[in-house]
C-alpha cells in the first residue's frame, strides 16, 4: 500500500519530503525513499498523492507493486 | 601613464596611495561608470537621482548597481533544491537553465554548511558584500532552509546583505518573514502578466496541495507574483524583476510586463536571453525554441528603458556562484575545502577594503567626466559599440586570449554606456589557439567596432581586422569608460580626416553553452 521513488529518476530536490502528510519520506546520503509502512497513497488526506503532484520529474514517484494497494479505511 | 599621474590628485582624501588603491581594486570588479545620472543599466552610475536610503542599499550590491558590479562580489548558496513550478526552459535534472547556467548541478548545502561557507568566503574575498539564495530550485519553496541560513549568517556576519530569488508563487505568505529578517533585496521572475502566454511557458504549478495546469496555473502564478511584488514594495524592500526573453512567445509582451512591474514599484528590470539547446533537455531546447540575438535583446531593453532602470550586466549565474559577476570562484569553496579552512571574520578589514573601493570609484568618475568634457562641441551622430577585455577594478587589464567575456559599451557624443557582456570560450589555451579558433569570438563581437585589450597577439589581431573589428592596445591598464570615450574621440577624428570610413555593424550571437570557470 504505497508509492516508491525510482532512484534513477530522482533529482534529490527534496520537494516531496515536506509535502507528505504521513512523514513517510526520508533522505539518507542524498537518496530519498518512501517508508511503505507509513505511506497511505494520501487516501483520506488529499485528492492526489502529494509526492506525485509536486515531483518535477514525471514517472519518479510510482506505485510499489510489491506491496498491496492502499484503500480507504 | 600620464593620465594615471594626473589622476593621483583626484584620489579621495584619506586614501592611502593611489597605486595601493589600484592594486587592491584590481582584484575586484570590472569597469565603471561615472558619478552623475543613470546610464541605463542597473542603477548605473553614481547615486544620481536615487534617494539616499535607496543608494545606501544598492551602492555595494553587484546585481542592483551596474557600477558596483565592477568592484563587489556576491555569492549564492545552494540550500534550496525544491521547486514548486515547472518552466519550459528548465530541466530539473540540472539547475535551472536560465536563472543558473545550464547543464550544471550545484553542490547542495545544509543551512549550517552554507553559513560556514559564507563566512569562509567573506574572510577570503573582502569585496563579497552580498549573499543570495537563488536555488537551485526556488528559495521560497524551501522556506525553512532559506530562513535558517539567513539567521545563521546574520549572527556571524551582520554586514552582509541578504537577498533571495523566487518565482513568486509562495511570496505573499513570506513577505512578513522576509521583512523581519532584514532581507532587503528580492528578485521575482516574472515572464508574463497574461495567463494565455504563461500557459506556453509554465506547464504546471503545485499550489494548495495540487497541481494546476494550463491557463489556470498561470492565472494563479501571475496573481501571486504581482501581489507579492506590491507587498514587498509597500514595505520598502527593493525588488528586481527577472524576465526570460523567449522570441515568439513573450518578447513583445515583456513591454507589458515592464509596465506592470514598474507601476507596482519594482526597482530594476532584468530582461535575460533564453538559453536553449537540445542537450539541456528542456522543453524549449527539444522543440528548437531559439533564444534572442544580442541586438534583439538590446532593442527590447532599450524599449523598456524609460523611468525604470534596466539591468544589463546579469550573467545568469549559478545557484552556487562565488565572486564577481563575470567570474566564478565556487571551485575554491567546496564543502570539503570550507570545512578545512581556518576562518576569522574580520569586519574592520572588510570595511577598510570597501572604503578603498569607494575612493577608487570616485577617481574613476572624475576621469570619466574629464574625458567626456573633451567631447564637448562634437556634433557627430555616430554611435558605436566597443568591447572591453577586463578582469576587474574598472580597468582594461585582460589579455584578449585570456578573456572569458567581453564587456560591451555603446558610445556616442552623449558618453559611454555599458550595454551588456558577451561570454566567450578562451581563445588562448596554454599558449596555443583553441580548437574552435577565433570564429565564435568574431560572432560574439560582430556588433562592435573595436575591442580594447591589455594585449593581443598578431594572429587574432589580423583575424579581427579581417572581420572589421579594430583591436586596440593603446589603453592597456587604463580606466574603461575614460578609454572608451577617448577611443571614440580618436575614431571621430580619423573618420573626419577620412583615414577610416564609419560602417554600421551587424548583429551578434549570445553564447548558449554552459559557462565553466577555469
Amino acid at each position: 500500500m504505497a508509492y516508491k521513488i525510482v532512484a534513477s529518476q530522482c533529482t534529490s530536490c527534496s520537494a516531496c519530503e515536506p509535502e507528505c502528510p504521513n512523514v513517510a519520506i526520508t533522505e539518507k546520503r542524498g537518496v530519498f525513499t518512501i517508508d511503505p509502512s507509513k505511506c497511505t497513497e494520501c487516501i483520506g488526506h488529499f485528492d492526489v498523492p502529494q509526492c506525485v503532484a509536486v515531483c518535477p520529474v514525471d514517472g519518479t514517484c510510482v506505485i510499489d507493486n510489491s506491496v498491496p494497494r492502499a484503500s480507504a479505511a | 601613464m600620464n593620465k594615471l599621474l594626473q589622476l593621483h590628485d583626484f584620489s579621495a582624501p584619506g586614501a592611502t596611495s593611489f597605486d595601493e588603491l589600484r592594486k587592491s581594486a584590481a582584484r575586484g570588479g570590472c569597469s565603471t561608470t561615472g558619478g552623475n545620472g543613470k546610464s541605463g543599466c542597473g542603477s548605473a552610475a553614481g547615486q544620481g537621482d536615487l534617494p539616499a536610503e535607496v543608494w545606501e542599499k544598492v551602492k555595494n550590491h553587484p546585481c542592483y548597481s551596474e557600477q558596483a558590479h565592477h568592484h563587489f562580489a556576491r555569492m549564492h548558496v545552494a540550500v534550496a533544491p525544491a521547486c514548486n513550478i515547472q518552466c519550459n526552459y528548465c530541466n530539473r535534472k540540472y539547475d535551472c537553465a536560465n536563472e543558473s547556467r545550464p547543464g550544471v548541478v550545484s553542490e547542495k548545502l545544509t543551512p549550517e554548511q552554507a553559513a560556514r561557507k559564507v563566512v569562509a568566503v567573506a574572510s577570503t574575498i573582502p569585496q563579497m558584500t552580498v549573499l543570495g539564495i537563488a536555488g537551485p530550485g526556488d528559495a521560497l519553496a524551501n522556506p525553512a532552509k532559506t530562513f535558517k541560513t539567513f539567521e545563521l549568517v546574520t549572527a556571524t556576519a551582520p554586514d552582509i546583505k541578504l537577498c533571495l530569488s523566487t518565482n513568486g508563487l509562495m511570496l505573499p505568505d513570506y513577505v512578513e518573514q522576509i521583512a523581519a529578517m532584514n532581507v532587503d533585496h528580492v528578485t521575482i521572475t516574472i515572464n508574463m502578466v497574461d495567463p494565455e502566454i504563461g500557459a506556453q511557458i509554465y506547464p504546471w504549478i503545485f499550489y494548495n496541495h495540487r497541481r494546476y495546469t494550463g491557463v489556470e496555473a498561470s492565472t494563479i502564478l501571475s496573481e501571486r507574483q504581482l501581489l507579492g511584488l506590491e507587498m514587498l514594495t509597500a514595505r520598502g524592500i527593493l525588488v528586481k524583476v527577472n524576465s526570460v526573453m523567449i522570441p515568439g512567445i513573450n518578447d513583445k509582451h515583456l513591454i507589458e510586463v515592464n509596465k506592470a512591474v514598474k507601476s507596482r514599484g519594482a526597482f530594476l528590470h532584468n530582461i535575460m536571453p533564453l538559453i536553449s539547446e537540445p542537450e539541456h533537455g528542456t522543453v524549449f531546447g527539444l522543440t528548437g525554441q531559439r533564444g534572442p540575438t544580442a541586438q534583439e535583446l538590446k532593442a527590447l531593453q532599450d524599449d523598456c528603458e524609460g523611468e525604470m532602470n534596466m539591468m544589463r550586466h546579469c550573467r545568469q549565474c549559478r545557484a552556487d556562484a562565488v565572486g564577481l559577476l563575470g567570474e566564478d570562484r565556487s571551485a575554491e569553496f567546496t564543502t570539503d575545502k570550507v570545512m578545512e579552512m581556518e576562518v576569522e571574520y574580520d569586519l574592520a578589514a572588510r570595511q577598510a577594503y570597501q572604503a578603498q573601493v569607494e575612493a577608487e570609484r570616485d577617481a574613476i568618475a572624475v576621469a570619466k567626466q574629464r574625458e567626456l568634457a573633451k567631447l564637448e562641441g562634437e556634433t557627430a551622430t555616430i554611435k558605436i559599440q566597443v568591447a572591453i577585455a577586463t578582469k576587474g577594478g574598472g580597468l582594461i587589464n585582460e589579455h584578449f586570449g585570456h578573456a572569458h567575456e567581453f564587456q560591451i559599451y555603446e558610445v556616442s557624443t552623449a558618453g559611454a554606456k555599458f550595454i551588456g557582456h558577451r561570454r566567450v570560450d578562451l581563445y588562448c589555451e596554454g599558449g596555443y589557439a583553441s580548437d574552435a579558433g577565433i570564429e565564435p569570438i568574431l560572432k560574439a563581437l560582430n556588433d562592435c567596432t573595436a575591442v580594447l585589450v591589455a594585449k593581443i597577439g598578431l594572429c587574432p589581431k589580423d583575424s579581427l581586422a579581417g572581420a572589421g573589428i579594430e583591436a586596440v592596445e593603446t589603453y592597456a591598464f587604463e580606466y574603461i569608460e575614460q578609454s572608451v570615450i577617448a577611443y571614440f574621440k580618436d575614431y571621430l577624428e580619423r573618420v573626419g580626416k577620412s583615414e577610416i570610413r564609419h560602417v554600421a555593424r551587424g548583429d551578434a550571437d549570445i553564447r548558449q553553452g554552459a559557462f565553466v570557470a577555469s
